[in-house]
């Protein structure tokens, strides 16, 4: 008896402290300092109440020139295993000024999936950006809404409305669910979410945030919508001259159903891009998954790799910095609204204050995060 | 609908749970009762709602 009370407070322990570390994880407050150019924050739920009060219920920051022109969303987080994305949003709501027209901003577009980690994936739950004023903790988050949140899994997932079959698991994959459907799950929901705020903000251009493994054909490019293919060949233009790297641009294939570069341009009238930054984190052949790869993304397997010919971007000693892909991103949205702003003069979207490439690399992506404590309360808001 | 079929499965979890601990009561060996106690582990952070 003695010896079964042993092991059932031995379990009980483990139990304990993984369930603890989950927890903690799962409810991290992440603060966005509404920068200058914020004018109010709603949320997704304004635009379809089902989703009201759910963990998908995400903020929506919205940034308003004085001069009326274009309107332009940013997506973070549609899946936040892909950090990148989350910062350049995060840094587009804290130190965008806006002159003319507007941008709409979601850091956390699928909120549920910030919450877990890949199940099997040895993970780290969070990761800290270094910043003068000490660090801003993250969660680390998944490619899929939290399996607490829509569970089970179906044994087939039949894409909506084309009823393409589709990777079982991408059933609770934000990319792979769009347009979504307001009766569906979570996820379906959450996508009907933005293609309503898209409607109802007569979005101009949607902007996905992105990265990819190395070993995957789709990377540092712009996937774009056949609406914005020659926005996107231009950006790409102008980037690889002046920018300081190179970047593509892909076609999105139209055979391929629920990505936000395809649904968004189908559904509505935006035009709909994705970028695509290189993150070494999630290549297969990756070594150690700590927070260390995460933001340096230095890994010797993966240069490996490289080396033998196998991956699609070039990777050396010096890895991909979170630097570097956050640099990428902002850029890449700078060099668009620029273009488009001078193609549509009446839909120009004109900002001022976001870092470019190069300022982001120099002095790295902790120097335009803002410190939550000496922010007034008012401006300070929690992912 | 998904809210019945989730809720279907989370009985599943809880009666999966109960078997395990009625195993584990019943085990006589050591290595089989920490067997059953670390399968359980994931069933209860789920019955939990914590993973």
């Amino acid at each position: 008896m003695m010896r079964k009370v042993l092991i059932a407070a031995l379990g009980a322990a483990l139990a304990v402290t993984a369930g603890l570390s989950f927890y903690r994880s799962r409810h991290l407050a992440e603060p966005v300092v509404a920068g200058p150019g914020v004018t109010r924050v709603v949320k997704l739920g304004d635009y379809f109440g089902p989703i009201r009060g759910t963990v998908n219920d995400a903020n929506v920051y919205i940034l308003e020139g004085r001069e009326s022109g274009g309107t332009v969303l940013l997506l973070g987080g549609t899946h936040p295993e892909e950090p990148a994305g989350r910062l350049a949003a995060w840094i587009f709501a804290e130190a965008a000024a806006i002159a003319r027209g507007r941008l709409i901003i979601i850091p956390t577009a699928n909120r549920s999936a910030s919450t877990a980690t890949r199940l099997g994936g040895a993970y780290p739950p969070d990761f800290t950006v270094p910043t003068a004023w000490g660090g801003q903790t993250f969660r680390m988050g998944d490619r899929w809404s939290n399996p607490l949140d829509q569970w089970p899994d179906p044994e087939v997932y039949l894409h909506y409305p084309t009823r393409q079959e589709l990777a079982y698991v991408d059933v609770r994959n934000l990319n792979r669910a769009f347009p979504g459907r307001p009766n569906g799950t979570l996820t379906e929901r959450t996508c009907y979410a933005i293609i309503e705020l898209i409607r109802r903000e007569k979005v101009d251009i949607a902007i996905d945030f992105h990265e990819a493994e190395l070993q995957y054909p789709v990377i540092s490019t712009i996937v774009a919508h056949e609406k914005g293919a020659d926005l996107a060949a231009a950006a790409s233009m102008f980037i690889s001259s002046v920018e300081g790297f190179a970047i593509g641009v892909e076609n999105s294939p139209k055979a391929l159903r629920g990505l936000s570069h395809r649904e968004i341009g189908d559904a509505t009238d935006a035009i709909s891009l994705l970028l695509e930054a290189p993150e070494p984190f999630l290549d297969a052949t990756r070594g150690r998954t700590d927070r260390a790869l995460l933001l340096t993304g230095k890994d010797e397997f993966v240069v490996r790799a490289g080396r033998r010919g196998l991956l699609f971007e070039k990777i050396d000693e010096a890895g991909w910095p979170i630097d570097v892909r956050v640099g990428r991103h902002t850029s890449t949205v700078l060099q668009i609204l620029e273009i488009w702003s001078g193609d549509h003069p009446d839909r120009a979207v004109e900002v001022s204050g976001v870092p470019r490439y190069t300022e982001v690399v120099e002095k790295g992506v902790g120097a335009f995060l803002k410190d939550p404590k000496t922010a007034p309360a008012e401006k300070v808001f929690f992912e | 609908m998904h809210t019945v079929v989730t809720a279907l499965y989370y009985l599943l979890t809880a009666y999966v749970a109960v078997m395990l601990v009625w195993n584990f009561l019943k085990r006589k060996n050591w290595q089989e009762e920490a067997l059953y106690v670390i399968v359980l582990i994931p069933f209860l952070l789920r019955l939990l709602r914590l993973k």
